[in-house]
């Protein structure tokens, strides 16, 4: 389990986050949604040891999180990162030679399920088949948490659909949690289980989408719109 | 898969696979994809898919097999069971519109025929 306890974090005077208490349990998909700056990378970059925060703790299983704790938490950041003349099998076995729990089967597998070549440069890969690549070395650890910051942005329909199918198949829900930044509610919706919401910093909400919906008889996003009028 | 926004999305999957088994596109006793299957299918959470087929199977609509999976339900009674609950259901809603609008159910079920008539 991941806890956030009064976590506060800045950047400069500018209050990132702002005593944020959360508790990410294991087993879920969790959304994280807010504007553009309302501290969701922030978020992720502190739940998974990039970050440390100014005040408050983050914990994973009950001890502080720090970079080691990379072994048990996959990040995937939402710039690319890869060499660019390494080829989709030189970046497996790169990622395979940096994390005791890479899996090259499963990043093989998952690879093969999306169509993307192992001979590709990454140089010449679109950015659709980048964002593919990109999960499947990801997905490729078997870790308790996969931290993805924004993984549908900016990608076509078509990518994003692949994507959302490979989250479902290749991470076990009864063990794994995905917590997720997203700007696509409305389309990742199926795929939550929870969802949290920040605005400027500050955690506004934090609910089960089915009780969303059986509360308040509206969707996630209508949801998010009626607490962001209501706040305004 | 699209979803009604005023439901819960495993409540919406639920009423699919009964409607599924009501028109015929599941038959009795035939096997359900795995949970992990379905749900990337229809591109739902796991977890989601999983409540789906725990409730069907405590209405006994489906039987979990252990090791096998999970099948529709071989009883025919319980499926003509579940196919009078939908015309019930179906039918209290269109009552209960057609009066809400003052009609009587009488010019409706005179209507109904008329109209029944030229699409059959």
């Amino acid at each position: 389990m991941i806890e956030l306890k009064q976590v506060s974090k800045k950047y400069g005077r500018r209050k990132a986050l702002h005593e944020i208490d959360l508790i990410i349990p294991q087993g879920k998909i969790i959304g994280l949604v807010g504007e553009n700056g309302s501290g969701k990378t922030t978020m992720l970059k502190l739940t998974a040891g990039l970050l440390t925060p100014d005040s408050g703790k983050a914990l994973y299983g009950g001890a502080s999180i720090t970079r080691k704790i990379a072994s048990e938490i996959a990040y995937m950041p939402d710039t690319d990162l890869f060499y660019p003349y390494f080829t989709v099998e030189q970046l497996f076995e790169f990622y395979d030679s940096q994390f005791e729990d890479f899996d090259l089967i499963k990043a093989e597998e998952i690879a093969q399920f999306l169509r993307v070549g192992l001979d590709s440069k990454m140089k010449d890969l679109s950015k659709g088949n980048r964002g593919r690549v990109k999960i499947a070395v990801t997905l490729g650890r078997e870790a308790s948490y996969y931290l993805l910051d924004e993984p549908f942005s900016g990608l076509d329909p078509m990518v994003r659909d692949d994507i959302a199918k490979i989250l479902i198949r290749f991470t076990d829900t009864q063990r794994q949690t995905i917590f997720m930044s997203t700007h696509e509610l409305k389309e990742v919706e199926p795929l939550l289980d929870e969802i949290v919401v920040l605005r400027e910093g500050q955690m506004i909400a934090h609910e089960a989408v089915d009780e969303i919906r059986d509360k308040h008889g509206k969707d996630a996003t209508s949801w998010m719109v009626s607490l962001f009028r209501k706040g305004s | 898969m699209d979803f009604l926004p005023d439901k819960p999305i495993y409540q919406q999957l639920i009423d699919r696979i009964i409607g599924d088994i009501i028109r015929g596109s599941l038959m009795p006793g035939e096997k359900l994809p795995s949970v992990r299957d379905y749900a990337v299918q229809a591109g739902v959470n796991a977890n989601t898919m999983q409540r789906v087929y725990k409730e069907l199977e405590q209405m006994e609509i489906t039987e979990t097999k252990r090791g096998q999976g999970s099948f529709v339900t071989e009883d025919i009674r319980k499926i003509s069971r579940l196919r009078d609950e939908m015309k019930e259901q179906l039918i209290a809603s269109f009552i209960q519109n057609s009066n809400a609008l003052g009609f009587t159910t009488a010019e409706m079920v005179d209507y109904l025929t008329k109209r029944g008539a030229k699409n059959d």
